[in-house]
């Protein structure tokens, strides 16, 4: 495959959980050295894609293509593999709660590799630093602060230098500065490494400012794609009321019921 | 009528199936744990870990509990002994009772209810906190890293703690036996030392608990791992292991006993 086949690319991807369709006919390409975000509201099948991509799942039909690998057809061996070219970085962190930070960025290292602990140890200051964090190195999980946990995860997740990394909703729950910060990481760390980086997320106006693609997904469908500015200049209705938030529109702000009057004066009627 | 008879028979039916089909699930879970065993002995300082966790900490409720069990048996078994004019079989009594029967079964439940309880909820949370998840896309098999290892320490720990169990009786025993109540110190030990058969009754004790380890160590692991990704399903989780394990220690005490000890 030549360097600028994409790295990630997604054809007529279905996936079905339960007899109901979660993803239906999900095309996507991530290209090498770009940082891409899969937006759209919770339970829009945003976090099954990302789990598709790193083979947690197997699609009812389509295919999902890393480095022109199909991950669904690998065996157990081959995708362990190619999970180690691949970061994650998931929604709350997922630190090993049993040991400090120090380890948990080094867990990868001693799993995978036979370098030295004096190797090791300057690489994870190295990942460390490079979140701002060298100094909370002998700290445990349930010492630091979400935006800090949230930091330490991504250092434990580009311990191997990934070729993709995933984030799944890495701004939820984050105070402004620390959303900040973790923006610029994912932009910094992707231009790095030379990598490519996916971004499961909702939150519009952090996201518009360090992405260079984005895809648009509603009801396990991709609605809307294109970059920053193509994006806050749609006039889809449903992209400008996820990126303007507005309360109404495409996307309903009652959840379905029975008709207002009819709710509230046939239940006085027959008391 | 005939349909709320046709739905309770069906309802029967898939509760009857769903136990039968979960049951495979943790055969399945079982052969998976020991095919994925080789990290727990490759290196074997994950699982002295966790034997730390699991047996180490288990200790203190152990030995005191086989000791009072030990007093209690001292008590009761003198009173009964000495209607027969044979108080000086009391050794003998305590000791069979405790490496036959009481050690091993009661090390077990024990060992259920404080290490069996923790190492569901530890996974179970692990596994709600997508740590789990976490390890399989860093390419670690975490039932190579996580469940192996506890499963192993939980094997290994239970007979010793059942040894103690007995070990601690038996002191229990001779405390009040001897010591408090004034049986012949001599005959006491004299008697145990040539009445307890290693093979027959000390092997097959440890046979029995090596078993129980076996059962109470897959339930947990199985059940942290089966649960629920939250804060009801760990602790329903965490209940059944109790449970389950207690009823399944139980009920394979019954059988080894009856292949075991049938005179």
């Amino acid at each position: 495959m030549s360097p600028s086949d994409p790295l990630v690319k997604i054809s007529n991807l279905n996936f079905t959980y339960d007899k109901r369709p979660i993803l239906t006919g999900i095309n996507m390409e991530i290209p090498r050295g770009k940082v891409v975000a899969i937006m759209g509201q919770s339970g829009c099948g945003k976090t099954t894609t990302l789990r598709l991509i790193g083979g947690q799942l197997k699609p009812t039909s389509g295919e999902v293509r890393v480095t022109g690998q199909a991950v669904h057809e690998l065996d157990a061996d081959r995708l362990y593999a190619l999970r180690r070219r691949m970061g994650m970085l998931f929604q709350f962190g997922a630190l090993f709660t049993d040991i400090s930070v120090f380890d948990n960025v080094a867990f990868q290292m001693r799993e995978h590799t036979d370098l030295s602990e004096e190797m090791i140890r300057d690489l994870v200051l190295l990942k460390l630093n490079a979140v701002g964090l060298r100094g909370a190195q002998n700290l445990m999980p349930s010492e630091l602060s979400g935006g800090m946990a949230r930091r330490v995860a991504l250092a434990r997740a580009i311990a191997l230098d990934p070729l993709l990394m995933m984030y799944d909703e890495p701004f939820t729950g984050l105070d402004p500065i620390s959303m900040g910060v973790i923006g610029q990481l994912i932009r910094k760390l992707n231009d790095a490494l030379g990598g490519s980086s996916i971004i499961v997320t909702h939150d519009v106006q952090e996201s518009l400012q360090i992405v260079d693609y984005i895809y648009f997904m509603s009801d396990g469908k991709v609605v809307a794609e294109g970059t920053p500015e193509q994006i806050r200049a749609s006039d889809k209705a449903y992209v400008h009321q996820f990126v303007w938030g507005e309360i109404d529109g495409p996307v309903p702000f009652q959840y379905p019921a029975a008709p207002y009057r009819e709710q509230i004066y046939g239940g006085a009627a027959n008391a | 009528m005939l349909d709320s008879a046709l739905s309770a028979v069906r309802g029967l039916g898939r509760r009857v199936t769903d136990r039968i089909w979960r049951l495979g699930f943790a055969s399945r879970f079982f052969l998976m744990t020991l095919v994925y065993s080789g990290t727990s002995f490759r290196r074997f300082f994950l699982t002295i870990r966790e034997i730390y966790f699991t047996g180490v900490l288990s200790l203190i409720i152990i030995l005191v509990s086989g000791l009072f069990v030990g007093m209690v048996l001292g008590l009761q078994g003198y009173d009964t002994l000495q209607r027969y004019g044979s108080s000086e079989a009391l050794g003998i009594l305590v000791a069979l009772s405790l490496v036959r029967e009481l050690g091993p079964v009661v090390a077990a439940l024990l060992f259920a209810s404080r290490a069996g309880s923790a190492i569901t909820a530890e996974i179970g949370l692990m596994k709600a906190t997508e740590q789990l998840s976490a390890m399989e896309m860093m390419a670690i098999n975490p039932i190579a890293r996580v469940v192996a290892p506890r499963f192993w320490a939980g094997v290994i720990s239970m007979p010793l703690l059942a040894a103690l169990f007995s070990a601690m009786g038996i002191f229990g025993g001779y405390l009040v036996g001897v010591q408090l109540i004034g049986v012949d110190e001599g005959s006491f030990w004299s008697q145990m030392q040539a009445s307890v058969d290693f093979r027959e009754d000390i092997v097959n004790g440890v046979i029995k608990s090596a078993v129980f380890g076996v059962i109470v160590s897959w339930i947990a692991v199985f059940e942290g791992y089966d649960s629920e990704p939250t804060a009801e399903g760990v602790s329903s989780a965490t209940t059944r292991t109790v449970v389950t394990s207690s009823l399944a220690i139980l009920a394979a005490d019954f059988i080894l006993t009856a292949f075991m000890f049938r005179g």
